[in-house]
């Protein structure tokens, strides 16, 4: 396998312009004569369909919900990042890239992050344009707030549900195509494998989950923006439904799988209640912008939180991190979290949590104040744990939230695999070994709305319309595959539940490849999932049938999956021996705890290439070239 | 806790579905309201039976997935909330709780609890956007919107899509819905170029997908978990009225 990454000569700053200028067109009467399938309707997905049918391609978007409004994307709750430079408090596209690469601890591409910095100016005028209420100052401006890892103010919000209103905007640009027939949309419809056909992706297989019929659909190019897989832990931030399935099987069928090993854990999300519990909820990481986040000095301190009086907490985050204090980034705050908890001063059921105290923004700013910026996310803490947070201090714990790992993809989002094409949390591309906050929804929107739509237009232009019949072998291969795998799920008739499974490989994950990893416990993991997925299919239960609407059946396939990607997990983290931004092997550490990042060996992507069930996948490397930032250690002292 | 659940039944579209009684144990009082639904579901399906379908998806109330009527009531009985920030403390220990998927004749029941909203995507297609072309946007701060206008329309943005307002109203009138998009784009000077051509497409969309009509009981909003407000259906009619005299006198 050869990992070419197409990155543009010339000067950083102006690449995307030169490899604009250089890529082949397709002209608007040629458009009509392509076909386009979008698996995924989140940011990256409805935003690169509702773009591709704009320009006159004839695009088929798929979604496993019942709507393409309901993509996880709708989630997020804090910001999009832009280096607009509003607030003329030293912002610039420089910049944002700088702190990006710094928030990635050295592990991303500069062109690639270069190049979103670009866009993210355009996003917010196409964002402000389809009606996308966001927060704005009394004189009619957009406002801005500031989030992890930056000491500019360059996020722009509307209110908690960020994510909702730029994904409604995407979704209503992708149902005006709709409308117009330009795109036909696929909703309650998973994709199950991926056709490849002469060693070009050519289509897919889907099962349509109301009445279970499989069906293939061949294309000129497939896009995949299936989102994340952090669910592989079990208890995540993640819908229910978000999965791997889509780039597991893209990955079987030869895309490489760069970083596997890089999840993030999100410092700031309610604590777990109980065995019982199907996901852990965010709580913004913009309300980090005003609240504080401690511990007791004391280890076992059981008192009430107002009990406890202020020479006696300790205000762990400011105290680390002068510079940054409580908006350090996501990894740094997630670590401090559990050295806190690890050292026995957490607090709450377990003593696993800290409280995120706004005692003070209230008494500086007013609670009605407070109720502006952040009712909506005191109002959901409220519903779930009946605490009310104007009252008494939140209490948070670190949870998985996000992958920066995914399908590799080269300069122009394309996989190992020509003409398949891979955006926005999917691919690994953008965010290195660590994301900062606010910036999925930049790189979702940056992907589908500003970078697919030039560089598949290349490739279009350069491989010609040659689509294979529907009901090619290669089609009709993969579907038998399908049909003999659901009669296995069905069939395998044991006594436990799919649910089961779930939990099982998640606490082996969070245990062994959470926010601590070592060799020891990986090499334990890994003898751990295979026994618990042969297990799996010797004693699980899936109960229906194949043709009708089976949530179980969805799940099996999900979770037997996640039973194979939780090894590559496990195998990545083994073999970077060094630590760097999420990624933290306890035996390559500071003696201030941070992280030892090994350059020498290590700045590299890592990418996995599938050899056939039962074989170990062959790791290769994409060397990491730093033209303009300088690899540093990464310090918010 | 303990509890009895009368859970519609229908094996799909076509069939003829029915309340099966199904008993809920050792549920705890901090456990989501489809937490307790999965726990039902794994003990039936280790009993040999087969799992009862619902919609639902991010468990954190934004999406619109979940859609239950619970004890007659779409979304159950918190004031603002979904179906999946319902939680089991707020029911009594003991209780017999109803539990029906949302009613309409424009939400066709699939299975179970499963029912079909696409209805509310093509009323959406109809003309529920800006038409705007990526790449043709002017400068994000050229146009000042007003902090209170941007407000206003985000109030009516945070519609989630759930179709609670639909199963609570009596003739099924999906105007808090339809509303709430007109006015989110009314609002705003994006909106204005095709305001008109927009609430007449939305409202003959909503009118052929079978929805009724509001006569003023205000049910849709008691439920609305987002606390979408009737002032965008009156926002509604005056841009419907407004766009079907405008057509009239300008043909």
């Amino acid at each position: 396998m050869k990992l070419d990454a197409r990155i543009p000569a010339g000067p950083l700053a102006q690449k995307w312009d030169r490899r604009r200028a250089e890529m082949k067109l397709v002209n608007p009467a040629n458009k009509r004569k392509y076909e386009i399938l979008v698996v995924g309707s989140g940011l990256a997905g409805a935003s690169a369909a509702a773009t591709l049918g704009e320009l006159g391609y004839r695009v088929k978007c798929f979604c496993f919900q019942d709507s393409p409004r309901r993509a996880h994307s709708i989630a997020a709750q804090g910001g999009i990042n832009a280096a607009k430079n509003y607030q003329n408090d030293g912002d610039s596209v420089h910049r944002l890239f700088y702190d990006t690469i710094k928030g990635g601890d050295f592990r991303a591409r500069e062109a690639n992050v270069h190049r979103l910095a670009e866009v993210s100016v355009n996003i917010i005028d196409q964002c402000v344009a389809q009606g996308v209420p966001f927060g704005r100052e009394y004189g009619g401006m957009l406002a801005n707030r500031s989030f992890g890892g930056a000491q500019v103010s360059r996020t722009f919000y509307a209110r908690g549900a960020t994510g909702q209103q730029l994904l409604i905007g995407a979704y209503q640009a992708l149902s005006r195509q709709i409308g117009l027939g330009a795109v036909r949309m696929f909703p309650r419809t998973e994709m199950l494998d991926l056709v490849v056909v002469d060693g070009r992706a050519k289509g897919i297989v889907v099962r349509d989950l109301v009445s279970g019929k499989i069906a293939s659909h061949s294309a000129d190019a497939v896009v995949l923006a299936t989102g994340g897989y952090g669910n592989v832990f079990y208890l995540s931030t993640n819908a229910q439904g978000c999965n791997a399935t889509a780039i597991w099987r893209a990955w079987k069928k030869g895309a490489a799988f760069a970083n596997p090993c890089f999840t993030q854990i999100h410092p700031t999300c309610i604590p777990v209640s109980g065995e019982h519990q199907s996901k852990l909820t965010l709580m913004s990481e913009s309300l980090r912008n005003d609240g504080r986040c401690w511990v007791p000095k004391a280890k076992g301190d059981r008192r009430a939180p107002r009990e406890i009086p202020e020479v006696e907490r300790d205000y762990y985050l400011e105290r680390m991190y002068p510079s940054y204090g409580n908006l350090a980034p996501r990894d740094i705050s997630s670590r401090a979290a559990k050295r806190v908890c690890d050292e026995g001063r957490g607090v709450g059921p377990g003593g696993r949590g800290v409280y995120l105290d706004f005692s003070d923004a209230i008494a500086r700013l007013g609670e009605n104040v407070v109720r502006e910026r952040y009712g909506n996310l005191f109002d959901m803490y409220h519903e779930i744990t009946a605490e009310n947070a104007y009252q008494v201090p939140m209490r948070i714990y670190p949870a998985i939230h996000y992958v920066m790992g995914g399908l590799w993809v080269d300069y122009h989002l394309m996989s190992t695999l020509p003409g398949l094409f891979v955006l926005g949390e999917a691919n690994f591309s953008d965010h290195g070994a660590n994301r900062l906050g606010a910036s999925a929804l930049m790189q979702g929107l940056a992907d589908g709305y500003f970078i697919l739509p030039y560089t598949i237009g290349d490739y279009l232009a350069s491989s010609g319309a040659k689509r294979p019949a529907a009901d090619a072998a290669e089609f009709r291969a993969a579907e038998e595959e399908i049909q003999a795998r659901t009669k296995r799920f069905l069939g395998v008739n044991g006594k436990r539940t799919v649910s089961e499974f779930h939990r099982r490989l998640g606490k082996i994950l969070w245990e062994h490849c959470g926010m601590a990893r070592d060799a020891a416990g990986l090499k334990k993991a890994l003898e751990e999932i295979p026994a618990l997925r042969q297990e799996f299919w010797e004693d699980v239960r899936v109960p229906g049938s194949g043709d009708e609407l089976n949530p179980s059946l969805e799940r099996a396939g999900r979770v037997a999956d996640f039973l194979e990607l939780g090894e590559l997990i496990c195998m990545d983290a083994l073999a970077r021996e060094e630590s760097c931004g999420c990624h933290f092997r306890a035996e390559y550490q500071l003696e201030d705890g941070e992280c030892r990042r090994n350059d020498e060996k290590f700045a590299h992507v890592a990418a996995w290439e599938f050899q056939g069930d039962g074989r170990p996948p062959l790791r290769h490397a994409e060397p990491l070239v730093y033209e303009e930032a300088h690899l540093a250690t990464r310090s918010y002292k | 806790m303990n509890f009895t659940l009368k859970i519609w039944r229908q094996k799909d579209a076509n069939s003829v579905g029915r309340f099966v009684e199904v008993s809920a144990r050792g549920i705890r009082p901090e456990m989501s309201f489809l937490e307790m639904l999965d726990v039902v579901n794994d003990e039936v399906t280790q009993a040999g039976g087969e799992p009862v379908a619902f919609d639902h998806d991010c468990r954190e109330g934004i999406c619109g997935a979940c859609s239950l009527v619970i004890n007659g009531e779409p979304h159950g009985p918190n004031e603002k909330a979904t179906t999946c920030q319902v939680y089991m403390r707020s029911f009594r220990d003991g209780e017999t709780i109803t539990v029906e998927p949302f009613r309409a004749r424009a939400f066709p029941v699939l299975k179970d609890l499963v029912a079909d909203r696409s209805a509310f995507d093509r009323i959406i297609q109809a003309g529920g956007f800006v038409s705007v072309n990526t790449g043709q946007a002017p400068e994000a701060n050229a146009a000042p919107i007003g902090k209170e206008v941007a407000e206003k329309a985000f109030d009516s943005a945070a519609c989630i899509g759930c179709g609670a307002c639909v199963a609570a109203c009596k003739n099924s009138s999906a105007m808090l819905f339809v509303g709430a998009k007109i006015a989110h784009l009314g609002r705003l000077p994006q909106g204005q170029p095709e305001r008109a051509q927009r609430a007449r497409a939305m409202v003959a969309r909503m009118d052929a997908e079978g929805f009724g009509n509001c006569t003023n009981q205000y049910e849709c909003q008691a439920v609305c978990p987002k606390g979408v407000t009737v002032a965008n259906i009156a926002w509604m009619n005056r841009d419907y009225l407004a766009a079907s005299l405008k057509k009239i006198f300008t043909g």
